[in-house]
């Protein structure tokens, strides 16, 4: 095939961090879902504001966490980057090639080295073909199943803790964690270099989860993947992430390395997460005081003016000024060092010790 | 208060003994509550520790009568001095709700849809005090909306539930628990279905909640953060017994059981710097057919002869109220969850195979195929 709309690498976005050769590179990613009306003629009356201009660089070998709450636009952004939902604007690249002006044809030798595993490992596995079918299916559909890949398939099947003899079962019979990993089989199977994980272990008790997030990290390490490790759970990004974007209502509100995120983090709506998720260890926890935020998180059909975390956020509350706060509702705050050294989208960052 | 006499003579609230629930199925016996005792004393905090399916939340429902009729219940639940097992359901309803009141996991089906929540508020008043005027129960509603933390609550008591957000209708539920004042409060995953931030909020309110009603608090729930910042007490249950109880320092800094060690061990924190998790291989055992012996023993890297024949039973560990159901206990003394559990991740071997395959980039552009 010619180039497809081969474009150079971008330059890396600065005071974002990471090193290396940037994987996939994403600007002002722009996505909303129409919302329509009810009844015979269905008109649009408004849009869900999913994703708001999202940027950000993956590297080779690196684990980004992007982090959020529920509605927050994580999975959204997750799943525009690979093509899976259209992007109404913006750009992702990877390794040079713009994917957004990619058509389905164009875009499926690229599938090989993006892959995804999802969160539900009970709705994402077909249950009515065997494990060793569903580990194949990538090969079959890329042409390289006829050599070799029915020990391919065992040999992916032992990579990720599971017997290569249980190949002829089917996904029922297998317990969560194990579902998990089958779909880890399936996704490392055209050998990616970028691997999205929506919610990876989010479904799984604690005790299996341990089990999926090392066998995920020794697979970065060892094969030089990038992971874009999609997650609510604070915790597990810390132990897996090198660095972590925090999401809030669409947009990006923080990055930074995952040891300045949870230790010294600058945003208020970081804080008010890190401060809420409580400690495995009571002595520790009793100690803690807590930054609780007001309300819930507002629609994202109509999100506040300026910044969007302002209608909770306990600065704007308690510690800003009236002109202050005028400032967060006229003016969109720029994801930018605010003297930090982390990108902050706050006016008024101030970093806080936590832990 | 309560309507049912009281024997004081024990102090405990909350007595359950010798628990075991077995639900018949066409496979054969599911047992999933098998022989869970402890004790609430007014104002205790226990928390009960466990992942899906090691019988936690049917043992609530087993203390609030709220199993199906045919459900096999046997052993002995005290509220008061009072044997709830075998009560007939409408002696059971004049203590649910002023005795013992319960708070479930997900408030959209723990609230009736088509009523307001002012009217559900007021229905748990009224039910329990049947002089009580419609307007001194709507005023008293708006009083207990305002506690939990709903803001505007006199706009509130007309909403109906769907115009709530999750964590509203949770403050709900929590209001409509402490309406009338119970003894115990037993709060099924309360903020599992929650986002964290918002969970805080509703953790905030439960103790509120606590504080008003004097209540003793069951916390049963997954997340051993929540336990720990909430509980004086842990019980850790495992395939539908009590594994390991003592006080959350116990629990936390001295597990003597080593599924409770694995657990621990599992846990990614985010205090610390990274370091290798320890996962529990394996997954728990069908209750359906449960072979002798300890139920971990097959996950359990402490596993010896003993532990597949006899089923070890709950015996001090340290000190009086640290109790701990394994033979080697003693063992577990002073020894973290990495010198025990295997830090398991990818099979080793095949990786160093696959990473060979991949190395030279076997599609290094992706120019000159497309075979689609």
């Amino acid at each position: 095939m010619s180039a497809p709309a081969q474009a150079a690498a971008l330059p890396p976005l600065p005071g974002h961090g990471g090193t290396g050769e940037p994987v996939l590179q994403v600007r002002d990613l722009v996505k909303h879902f129409p919302v329509m009306s009810r009844g015979v003629v269905r008109r649009r009356i408004g849009e869900v504001h999913a994703v708001c201009g999202v940027s950000f660089d993956l590297f080779r070998n690196e684990t980004l966490g992007l982090v959020g709450e529920s509605g927050s636009g994580k999975t959204t952004t997750a799943r525009t980057i690979l093509g899976l939902e259209s992007a109404t604007s913006g750009q992702v690249r990877y390794r040079g090639t713009e994917l957004t002006e990619l058509s389905r044809r164009r875009m499926r030798p690229l599938r090989r080295e993006l892959q995804i595993v999802f969160q539900d490992p009970y709705a994402s596995l077909d249950p009515r073909i065997t494990v060793h079918e569903i580990v194949a299916e990538p090969l079959r559909i890329h042409g390289r199943y006829d050599a070799g890949g029915k020990d391919e398939v065992r040999e992916l099947l032992r990579l990720v803790g599971l017997n290569p003899e249980h190949g002829n079962r089917y996904a029922h019979e297998f317990s969560g964690g194990q579902r998990q990993r089958i779909g880890i089989a399936r996704a490392l199977a055209l050998h990616p270099k970028v691997i999205v994980l929506d919610e990876p272990v989010s479904a799984l008790d604690v005790s299996i989860q341990a089990g999926v997030l090392n066998l995920l990290m020794d697979l970065q390490s060892e094969l030089g993947l990038s992971f874009l490790f999609v997650a609510h759970d604070l915790s597990v990004m810390r132990h897996v992430a090198g660095r972590v974007a925090v999401m809030y209502l669409g947009r990006l509100v923080e990055i930074a390395p995952a040891r300045h995120l949870f230790t010294a983090p600058a945003h208020p709506y970081t804080q008010a997460l890190v401060s809420a998720i409580p400690l495995p260890d009571p002595r520790k926890e009793r100690a803690r005081t807590r930054i609780l935020v007001q309300g819930d998180i507002p629609s994202p059909v109509r999100p506040p003016s300026g910044c969007r975390f302002r209608t909770r956020c306990p600065k704007f509350a308690n510690q800003l000024t009236e002109s202050e706060r005028q400032t967060c509702v006229d003016e969109v705050p720029a994801l930018i060092d605010r003297g930090g050294g982390n990108p902050v989208a706050c006016h008024y960052a101030e970093s806080v010790e936590l832990l | 208060m309560t309507v049912i006499g009281k024997g004081e003579e024990s102090g405990a609230v909350l007595e359950v003994e010798d628990l075991s629930v077995a639900f018949p199925t066409e496979d054969g016996l599911v047992r999933a509550v098998r022989g869970v005792g402890y004790r609430l004393d007014r104002g205790d905090s226990l928390g009960i520790v466990g992942e899906s399916g090691s019988g936690k939340s049917v043992t609530a429902l087993a203390v609030m009568g709220l199993l199906p009729a045919t459900a096999r219940v046997r052993g002995s639940v005290r509220f008061e001095g009072t044997e709830l097992l075998g009560l007939p359901d409408a002696r059971l309803s004049e203590l649910r709700g002023s005795g013992i009141a319960m708070i479930f996991q997900d408030p959209m089906t723990s609230l009736n849809p088509v009523y307001s929540v002012g009217y559900q508020i007021a229905e748990t008043l009224r039910r329990h005090n049947p002089g009580l005027k419609s307007r001194a129960a709507r005023a008293r509603a708006v009083d207990l909306l305002g506690t939990v933390g709903i803001p505007s609550p006199e706009r509130r008591v007309d909403n109906y539930p769907h115009e709530l957000s999750g964590g509203m209708r949770q403050r709900v539920v929590i209001a409509i628990a402490m309406a009338n004042d119970p003894d115990v409060i037993i709060a099924d995953e309360p903020t599992t279905a929650l986002d964290v931030t918002v969970q805080a909020q509703i953790l905030d309110a439960l103790e509120t909640a606590r504080a008003e009603t004097g209540a003793a608090l069951v916390l049963i729930t997954h997340d051993l953060g929540v336990v720990a910042g909430h509980s004086d007490r842990v019980a850790v249950m495992y395939a539908g017994r009590i594994v390991e109880t003592g006080s959350v320092e116990d629990i936390f800094y001295t597990p003597r059981m080593p599924y409770t060690l694995g657990l621990l061990g599992s846990l990614p924190r985010m205090d610390r710097e990274e370091e290798r998790l320890t996962p529990i291989t394996g997954s728990p055992p069908s209750l359906l057919n449960l072979p002798p012996g300890c139920p971990f023993a097959p996950r359990c890297p402490l596993r010896r002869e003993a532990c597949d024949t006899t089923e070890p039973a709950l015996r001090k560990a340290g000190h009086d109220l640290h109790l701990s159901a394994c033979h080697f206990a003693d063992e577990l003394v002073d020894t973290g969850a990495a010198e025990v559990f295997d830090a398991v991740g990818a099979d080793s071997e095949a990786l160093a195979r696959f990473a060979d395959t991949t190395t030279p980039p076997p599609h290094s552009t992706t120019a000159e195929e497309d075979s689609a």
